[in-house]
């Protein structure tokens, strides 16, 4: 009982845990993947091929699950977890998500990588109601409950995020000139497209250039240099976190001074801003829903003293300067939220039902003040999120907490 | 104009990225009269060699030079241990042991150092030449040792016996081995050359564009255009289209109405296939004469 | 799988049964397969089915590039282009005009014939090394121009497109997976019997002469220039086919589905299959499907590597691949057996 109760490191959620679960906990309801001893959790993740540094994730999960089972599991019930590899590749995660729900019979499907791959099994999982839960990418289509109502998203989706540097943009520099470099497939573009409905009919006048990149391409040179020529004084970097830290260098190196945007995807103190030289990134500007490990501000932080002690015992070899494995952590703790409060009735529906009643859950290495919020028609748990600015050594948040509100 | 001056030295500062890898593309041709699909691989994997090196504390230019080493005898032991072996197999096989070989450095390097980038020092100075923004020191210092890579290969192959033995053995090994030439070892002898110069490209490739396992995969394919443009039996030519495939990529990127940026590399490459067509073995690359 | 195991066990007992010729023994092990890739699917799981479906996919693809490697000697790292173009032509086909998904089949067979031709033509002036650079460009290029903005409006851009999996026709009491797997292997036995046909026709000796030696074919008076670029042209037919099938069976396209590793790997089953052996590009077909499961199964995170050692492996014990390690044994138990005699 005791270790039960070291997982619930919120009382809010804990209350909340209780509440819910109580009527069920009278009749044990089991589907596939569930049982009195077990919960089966499938995932996919890129291990291998050109996208394999997210792998990092899956291998987080593990560790967490393991953390979460030493501890005495989710209301007595192991956590075995499934994670399979599709080398970034929809035709393969195909394969391996169809190996989960019909070889391996896993209760649910838990943060798939990528939009592509999810694309791919979007269809499918919700043909066989099978839980697609947190799917691990931001795109916005990802949450959408009456077409799709086995397919949630998790983390800020990527078009309200671009809708929050707009309403700064507007408010601060409305006569700007926007320069944008954006990753060339949908991430790049769910930005892209947040930027401009934020900006509205401004966006036609204000954008001066946008420019594509593709991941194959060694270096985004030409693209700064040519952002910088065509005059703007506001650069909007949707890049990942190579090709962010080579604008943010090229940039300084060619004593280009904009109001410089960068995309969450790449704000890791430890593993963009640092290769990219801290003086160079001073005064860059973005946005933040997760504690950055590398970040001294969270030095006496209970939630990330927790996180660190987390990664020595059970995930050593990990990287701590990386922010998947703080994102691994946090999205973890999500779904453990989520099994918690289906109690014993563990079925695919109670699942889905559970995840879209998530009420002010707060994660410990989430920025403070964000909490985890859905519902039956808002399959966006995290929609909140602060600006930031580098000091040169550390992110200051300023401003209040601020939702894209996106389809609002 | 401006733009167009930028983008220019901008092309030249990342075509000698692709010249310095093409200049190892050419060596593995010479001595094997083949592409060597796991080249990048095998430079990232000595890149990290040499920041494993510097992270524990050895000077630059002693980790630079024990890393050249390393990869050559490295070289050299692929070749001999993975190679050898297979000689009579077909070309295709061989093709399959190099996307193998590509396949294990990769993943190997991902699973020891992980995947996220890491920063790599330039021996250079970082301020800027004469202070100017157009070019920055570590781009002209790349550039300088690739043009010294350049003489020391053209020398070797031109003007001493062992590059002429290496050039006999790889161009006709039966009569090579007739005149005495001992075709295995000037074909190992080759690999452990193209490897540490593949090193010499890592080390200075990877302060640009960061160190990662992935770092090489698009800048082989750019090297293998520029020293196929520039015909592969030539290091002159090889440096030359490393350089032109740079200009050529970023130009077309910026000045191509329309489809010009999303397209960039698929321009450059169009234009690659193009020259080919006039030029079957390159600009400066001797024609093959067959014999029936 | 069980075709390998078919040969495998055959092969050991030839001596033992001895009388029959190896072209029969051929025969009787194509009924063999036949019959069991009948029955397969009805006492396997629908997931089975489908990873069964796709290496008959696989295998129709790396038989394209085997029409034009194996037989015609021009090398292409670029089939990956040839297997998204089929692919998009069905999806789009498919999803915006609404044509049943077994009529963009030829649709897809067509519009790769004319690309592979058309891309045939300026690769004649390219040989070995330049053409394997060329159609490499290809490849790396495909996903690029799938992803073109002014195409977005066919292509779907980024996103890709969703299809609708087909049902059993005529009611017919089959899951969609099995029916997809009955579908894909009718039309992969007529592939294949149409490269039997082709093979041994006059073309094919033609393809042949071509590769063997390209200037005694000229000689001859065969037209090396037409032949080289229709060889392009069937290939890519070939392999776009596959791609259709791909699309239907996987239900989706998007550019990050047809990357250059593709194209490895066709090349990946092409060799170890056996280039030049067209049963060979079925056990290809099972290679590139079944062994990265098996390497990630030995290692997560060094799944690469493992693969990567199998594959130097396989060159090790076979280097002409599958059907050449396959002819050797076979060749050595004939000996032996007249040998006894």
């Amino acid at each position: 009982m005791t270790s039960r109760r070291t997982l619930l490191t919120m009382a809010a959620a804990l209350a909340g845990a209780a509440l819910i679960s109580s009527p069920s906990l009278a009749q044990k309801k089991y589907d596939p993947g569930a049982s009195d001893t077990e919960i089966k959790i499938g995932n996919i993740n890129p291990y291998s091929g050109p996208a394999s540094a997210y792998g990092l994730i899956g291998k987080t999960l593990e560790a967490y699950f393991k953390k979460v089972n030493a501890e005495g599991g989710v209301n007595g019930r192991k956590l075995t977890f499934v994670t399979y590899d599709d080398g970034y590749s929809p035709p393969k995660t195909v394969e391996q998500a169809r190996k989960l729900v019909e070889s391996d019979e896993v209760l649910l499907v838990f943060q798939s990588l990528g939009t592509p791959g999810n694309t791919a099994i979007q269809k499918y999982m919700n043909g066989k109601k099978v839980p697609q839960l947190f799917v691990a990418t931001g795109a916005t289509q990802f949450g959408n409950p009456k077409e799709f109502p086995w397919t949630m998203g998790w983390q800020p989706n990527y078009q309200s995020e671009g809708r929050i540097y707009a309403k700064y943009i507007l408010d601060k520099h409305p006569n700007g000139k926007i320069g944008i470099l954006y990753q060339n497939d949908d991430y790049g573009k769910d930005y892209l497209k947040g930027m401009k409905e934020g900006l509205g009919a401004k966006a036609a006048t204000m954008i001066v250039s946008e420019l594509p990149y593709e991941v194959a391409d060694p270096t985004v040179d030409s693209q700064i240099v040519t952002l910088k020529s065509k005059g703007a004084d506001i650069f909007f970097n949707v890049a990942t976190p190579k090709f962010a830290a080579q604008a943010i260098r090229k940039a300084a190196e060619i004593g280009w001074q904009p109001v410089h945007l960068l995309n969450n995807v790449s704000n890791s103190v430890g593993s963009v801003l640092k290769p990219a030289g801290l003086e160079a990134s001073k005064g860059i500007l973005s946005t933040g829903y997760i504690k950055d490990s590398t970040d001294p501000t969270w030095k006496d932080d209970a939630g990330m003293k927790e996180w660190i002690a987390f990664m020595d015992k059970y995930f050593p070899e990990g990287d701590k300067t990386s922010s998947f494995t703080v994102y691994g952590y946090a999205v973890g703790q999500s779904l453990v939220q989520v099994l918690k409060q289906a109690g014993n009735e563990l079925t695919r529906e109670n699942v889905m039902k559970q995840a879209a009643n998530l009420k002010n859950v707060e994660i410990n290495v989430l920025l403070p003040g964000i909490k985890l919020n859905s519902g039956p028609n808002d399959f966006f748990p995290i929609e909140q999120m602060q600006m930031q600015r580098f000091t040169g050594d550390r992110w200051e948040l300023f401003g209040p907490i601020m939702s894209g509100e996106i389809g609002s | 104009m401006e733009l167009f001056l930028h983008q220019l030295l901008a092309g030249i500062a990342t075509g000698g990225i692709y010249a310095c890898m093409a200049l190892a593309v050419v060596m593995i041709y010479q001595s094997i009269d083949h592409f060597n699909f796991a080249q990048g691989e095998m430079a990232m994997f000595s890149t990290y060699i040499a920041w494993q090196l510097l992270a524990w504390g050895f000077p630059y230019w002693i980790a630079f030079a024990f890393t050249i080493v390393i990869s050559f005898i490295a070289g050299v032991v692929i070749e001999r241990a993975l190679f050898k072996p297979i000689r009579n197999a077909p070309v295709l096989s061989h093709i399959i042991v190099f996307i193998a070989m590509f396949s294990i450095l990769n993943s190997i390097a991902g699973f020891i150092w992980e995947h996220t980038i890491k920063s790599f020092p330039s021996p250079f100075p970082s301020q800027p030449l004469f202070n100017n923004r157009l070019i920055g020191a570590h781009d002209l210092g790349m550039i300088a040792v690739t043009l010294i890579l350049l003489v020391l290969l053209y020398v070797l192959f031109r003007h001493t016996r062992l590059g002429l033995a290496m050039r006999a053995a790889a161009a006709n090994p039966d009569s090579a081995r007739l005149v005495g030439i001992r075709v295995g070892w000037m074909v190992a002898l080759g690999w452990g050359l193209a490897a540490a110069i593949g090193a010499v490209a890592g080390m200075m490739i990877a302060p640009v564009v960061f160190l990662e396992p992935n770092m090489m995969l698009g800048i082989l394919l750019y090297g293998l255009a520029g020293a196929v443009v520039g015909g592969l039996t030539s290091p002159v030519g090889a440096v030359l289209g490393g350089f032109a495939v740079g200009i050529v990529e970023n130009l077309a990127g910026t000045f191509v109405p329309v489809i010009g940026k999303e397209l960039k590399l698929t321009i450059a490459l169009v234009l690659i296939v193009a020259v080919l067509m006039v030029k079957p073995s390159g600009l400066f690359g001797r024609t093959a004469v067959s014999r029936v | 799988m069980a075709v390998r195991e078919d040969i495998a066990e055959t092969a050991v007992a030839a001596p033992r049964l001895g009388g029959l010729t190896v072209p029969a023994w051929q025969r009787l092990i194509l009924v063999a397969a036949l019959i069991v890739g009948l029955a397969l699917p009805l006492f396997l799981k629908n997931f089975h089915v489908f990873q069964l479906t796709l290496v008959m996919v696989y295998a129709i693809a790396i038989l394209g590039l085997n029409l034009l490697t194996g037989i015609n000697g021009q090398f292409s790292l670029g089939h990956s282009a040839f297997y998204a173009i089929g692919a998009y032509t069905t999806a789009i086909l498919m999803d915006r005009f609404g044509v049943p998904y077994f009529l963009t089949l030829p649709a897809a067979g067509v519009v790769c014939l004319v690309a592979g031709f058309l891309f045939g033509l300026p690769a004649l002036r390219l040989e070995g090394l330049y053409l394997a650079l060329a159609t490499f460009a290809l490849a790396v290029a495909t996903p690029q121009l799938l992803k073109l903005s002014i195409l977005e409006h066919w292509t779907g851009g980024v996103q890709g497109i969703v299809i609708i999996k087909p049902d059993a026709p005529f009611g017919l009491p089959l899951s969609q997976d099995r029916w997809l797997y009955y579908f894909t292997l009718a039309v992969l036995l007529l592939m294949f019997v149409a490269a039997v046909r082709l093979v041994s026709s006059r073309t094919g000796r033609a393809l042949k002469a071509i590769r063997d030696n390209p200037l005694a074919a000229k000689a001859m008076g065969i037209d090396t220039a037409f032949y080289k670029s229709m060889a392009f042209g069937v290939s890519a037919l070939y392999t776009g086919v596959a791609g259709s099938l791909g699309a239907i069976v996987v239900q989706f396209v998007a550019p990050d589905s047809f990357t250059f590793f593709l194209a490895v790997s066709f090349l990946v089953g092409l060799v170890v299959g056996g280039v030049g052996s067209i049963p060979g590009a079925l056990i290809g077909g099972i290679f590139i499907m079944y062994i990265p499961n098996l390497a990630e199964q030995v290692s997560k995170g060094l799944a690469w590597a493992v693969y990567g050692a199998i594959l130097i492996l396989v060159i090790y014990v076979m280097p002409t691949g599958a059907a050449g390690f396959v002819r050797l044994v076979t060749g050595r138990l004939a000996r032996l057996m007249s040998s006894n005699r």
